[in-house]
């Protein structure tokens, strides 16, 4: 290793870095399929850069690869986090072709290929798991917290001592419930959003600053 | 899948029959009880790293006209401490049901109670 590498290695390279901060956080946006994380990663881009992340579907698996955005600023009063963005494919422990069919009439052909390419894309989120410094966790307030998805990726972050913030989306939704949520999970952040309408979006960028800003020591798996 | 002629397997897993093998022999015998059409309930169930891998694994299985995933439930164990935590000492799982998705499905999970129903007609003869 010559020396310049070993200067970037070094634990003074990255004082330096946390001095300067220069170093940002990679944030990855992860939930089961279907809750909004990519409206919700449109919505942050759009507030923030203008730009958008990726296409929306009431057909779940419609991320099924991982998009991402690098230095985005979000300002937060005096503080601010610059991070880059990972809207991650919808993480399922099963994907059933029939489901793309019988429930949203596409034809067999184009539900196979959808179902394969939303496996590749569980296990691409999954594997940038371990390359991420925070999560924003999306929940769906209308459905049922406790499922397994939910359940391995908060265990995993916190095996390796990193942040969560919990987003109860749909919260705009008539039967949405984030005080169940809130009950389930109380030991991170929850904070009840509507992706879709922007509704309580600035108390999501005031936790992110927050939480992601701050300095932790990262665990590798 | 398995055919069977008297109904679903619904084998109790004790931590002595997992505790000796690797991760990835667990996994691996987890995986293909399940895929057999295997509902296993662990005595303790698996760490959060394992619980990645597992998914990881079954998307790699799926095959679309036999075997569409697996639904898994657990309970977390009690809080580590903090030092633990910064250690990187992850949360030790209790009790898990893990089964083949088209014949266990998960109702309701809280901190109290998982419930489950065995989807009829598909094994059960
Ligand atoms: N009512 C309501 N619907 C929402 C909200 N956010 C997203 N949706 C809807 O939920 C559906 C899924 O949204 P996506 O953003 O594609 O969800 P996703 O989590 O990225 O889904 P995958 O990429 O399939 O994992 C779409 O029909 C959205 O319009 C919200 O805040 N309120
Ligand atoms: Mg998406």
């Amino acid at each position: 290793m010559g020396i310049l590498e070993r200067f970037r290695e070094s634990k003074f390279s990255k004082m330096i870095k946390k001095v300067f901060g220069k170093s940002h956080a990679k944030i990855g946006i992860y939930g089961p399929p279907n809750v909004g994380k990519t409206t919700l990663a449109n919505r942050i881009l759009r507030d923030w850069t203008g730009d958008i992340m990726g296409s929306v579907s009431e057909v779940p698996h419609e991320t099924r690869r991982a998009k991402w955005k690098n230095n985005i600023r979000i300002n937060n009063g005096g503080s601010s986090l610059t991070m880059d963005l990972v809207d991650t494919p919808g993480i399922a422990t099963k994907i059933d072709f029939k489901e793309f069919m019988n429930m949203y009439g596409m034809d067999k052909d184009a539900s196979r290929m959808r179902a394969k390419e939303a496996t590749e894309g569980v296990i691409e989120a999954i594997r940038w798991l371990d390359d991420i410094d925070g999560v924003v966790l999306v929940m769906d307030a209308t459905q049922d917290p406790f499922t397994q998805v939910n359940v391995t990726i908060i265990g995993n972050l916190e095996a390796r001592n990193l942040p969560i913030l919990i987003a109860a989306n749909k919260i705009d939704a008539e039967n949405a419930s984030p005080a169940t949520l809130k009950s389930a999970f109380p030991q991170h952040p929850v904070i009840p959003i509507s992706a879709l309408t922007g509704y309580n979006t600035e108390n999501l960028y005031t936790m992110m600053v927050k939480e992601f800003g701050k300095k932790r020591h990262k665990k590798r798996r | 899948m398995a055919k069977k002629d008297g109904g679903i397997a619904f084998n109790l897993i004790s931590h002595q029959k997992l505790e000796h093998l690797s991760s990835s022999d667990k996994l691996k015998y987890i995986l293909n009880e399940v895929k057999e059409g295997r509902i296993l309930v662990l005595e303790h169930g698996l760490t959060p790293t394992e619980q990645a891998k597992l998914i990881e694994h079954t998307m790699k299985e799926i095959n679309h006209d036999t075997f569409i995933g697996i639904e898994i439930g657990g309970y977390e164990n009690e809080k580590v401490g903090f030092f633990q935590r910064v250690f990187g000492v992850a949360k030790k799982p209790r009790m898990t049901v893990i089964g083949p998705a088209h014949l266990l499905k998960m109702v309701h999970k809280d901190n109290d109670m998982i419930e489950t129903t065995i989807i009829p007609g598909k094994g059960a003869s």
